[in-house]
């Protein structure tokens, strides 16, 4: 039975909402299991948060190596949750001025943004060693990825401001958006979707179990 | 040329090509920061796909109504932001009424940080924009491409409550608003899942509403197959789209500021790659003679 009523649940809500998209009475049950979806969607928040707190709960209790940055999880999530919960007003919670809007604008703010800007460094790092002109495919990507990244920017333009309209990086930089670019773009959609569409058959159709645990 | 001498050169190259990268991150860090103390003004080109989305906004009549989804956090923010602000300005110069929602927990936080930074222009001041008249912000909804499949339905029961706890039917500016039938035009600001691509998907290919975009650079190219089909009017990518709105609009702000920044550290990871590739060939060919 722990096998078979997942599986089952799984087909009927599967093929009813691919069936509801042809058969427009059947929304009634595609509604129905929308508001499931809503209420399991808004449950998995607060699963996650007290995940995020046994885990971490887990490596201090248990002394393991990484158990400061555990305490630093707890700490950051109590400093926030505790002033936006209870200090801020409520609903209003992300209002200016309120604590919480402080805290998200001077603390999570600059923290998140620092985190992906580090990217920056990491591409530079990487471009320099990986974009060799090793072979004729290596050479066609290091080309178009040079046209892009000049082209992109003014200064692409700038740098060929003496070459006839049509001509310019920025215009080259376009056309490689436009044409071999969307072209490659358009290919990984179609693998992508015949992938996803073969995935949700198995799934539905039972066999494809590895979400459940196993197999 | 000796042989000590062959020797020495051959160790420069070799050297180059293993350069410690707290060196590139050192140039890096200059070339970002440096200009950003410089007042430069460049010359924004626009594209046509950037166009697109300044035409969705501009066709618009006013009093139009514009669903905007905000689907982003602060990573996201240096890119975003911009694009944000400037269609902030753009609607509320047209007279456009905006509904404010968001498919990540952060995204209508972004939205209100944004209305905070354009609420200081002068003109803006001057409409004595009211909440619940020209703007309202419905919070946020877990629930991903479920939220947008479920609005084409019924605004309501995806967003009972605005995100201050107000019933949506006793807002003014939702009353008559039902579901995408009563919106002109859905702005998609979005960096990742769920985001733009989940709006062409459930939005526009189900219900066929009008759909515009303002994406990160990394997300942007995904995007033009969908610009190219019309089932997206336009997209913005990165910063250099959220630089060209702003030149569309008039309105230099943030965007075109940073440009001259992020040109510069376009232009130096080049340099890098260019010497990268001159070290490569001269330790390939210093070790085949």
């Amino acid at each position: 039975m722990r096998r078979e009523v997942p599986l089952v649940l799984t087909a009927v809500v599967g093929l009813t909402m691919i069936i509801s998209h042809f058969i427009p009475p059947l929304n009634i049950l595609k509604d129905l299991f929308e508001d499931w979806f809503f209420i399991i969607a808004a449950f998995a928040i607060y699963l996650g948060v007290l995940n995020l707190l046994r885990v971490n709960a887990d490596k201090i209790y248990k002394k393991q190596a990484d158990a400061p940055f555990g305490l630093v999880v707890i700490f950051g999530f109590l400093v926030i949750t505790i002033p936006g919960l209870f200090f801020s007003g409520g609903r209003s919670f992300s209002d200016p001025g309120t604590p919480f809007y402080y805290l998200y604008i001077h603390v999570y703010y600059p923290l998140s943004a620092t985190m992906f800007a580090l990217l920056a460094f990491f591409v530079a790092s990487a471009s320099y060693r990986a974009f060799r002109a090793r072979s004729v495919e290596a050479t066609m990507l290091l080309v178009a990825a040079f046209i892009l990244m000049l082209g992109r920017v003014p200064i692409g333009d700038w740098i060929t401001a003496w070459l006839p309209q049509g001509y310019r990086l920025g215009e080259w930089a376009d056309w490689i958006m436009d044409f071999p670019q969307t072209a490659g773009q358009k290919a990984i959609m179609i693998g992508i979707a015949l992938g996803v569409v073969s995935s949700a058959l198995r799934v539905i159709l039972g066999l494809e179990r590895a979400y459940m645990g196993g197999e | 040329m000796n042989q000590e001498n062959r020797q020495e050169e051959k160790s420069f190259w070799e050297k180059l090509l293993a350069i410690d990268r707290r060196i590139i991150f050192l140039f890096i860090v200059v070339a970002v920061a440096l200009p950003l103390f410089f007042k430069v003004s460049m010359r924004i080109p626009v594209t046509p796909v950037a166009q697109g989305t300044y035409e969705a906004i501009e066709s618009l009549q006013p009093g139009s109504k514009v669903l905007a989804s905000f689907d982003y956090d602060p990573g996201s923010m240096p890119e975003l932001q911009p694009m944000a602000e400037a269609f902030f300005r753009h609607c509320f110069r047209n007279d456009l009424k905006v509904i404010i929602m968001g498919l990540w927990p952060q995204g209508p936080l972004q939205a209100n940080i944004a209305l905070e930074e354009v609420f200081q222009d002068k003109d803006v001041k001057a409409k004595n924009l009211q909440y619940g008249i020209d703007y309202v912000n419905l919070g946020f909804t877990a629930g991903n491409e479920v939220v947008i499949d479920r609005m084409g339905h019924s605004f309501e029961e995806s967003y009972p409550k605005d995100g201050y706890g107000t019933p949506i039917g006793e807002i003014p500016l939702m009353r008559g608003v039902r579901n995408y039938d009563n919106v002109d035009l859905i702005f998609s600001l979005s960096a990742g899942y769920p985001g733009t691509q989940e709006w062409v998907q459930y939005g526009v290919d189900v219900f066929h509403v009008k759909l515009a975009a303002g994406n990160t650079a990394v997300q942007a190219p995904g995007m033009y197959p969908y610009v190219q089909t019309g089932q997206l009017s336009g997209v913005l990518g990165g910063m250099k789209g959220g630089a060209e709105y702003e030149t569309l609009l008039g309105i230099p702000g943030r965007a075109v500021r940073y440009m001259f920044s992020q040109a510069v550290a376009h232009a130096v990871i080049c340099l890098f790659i260019i010497i990268g590739n001159l070290a490569f060939f001269a330790s390939k060919k210093r070790k085949r003679s």
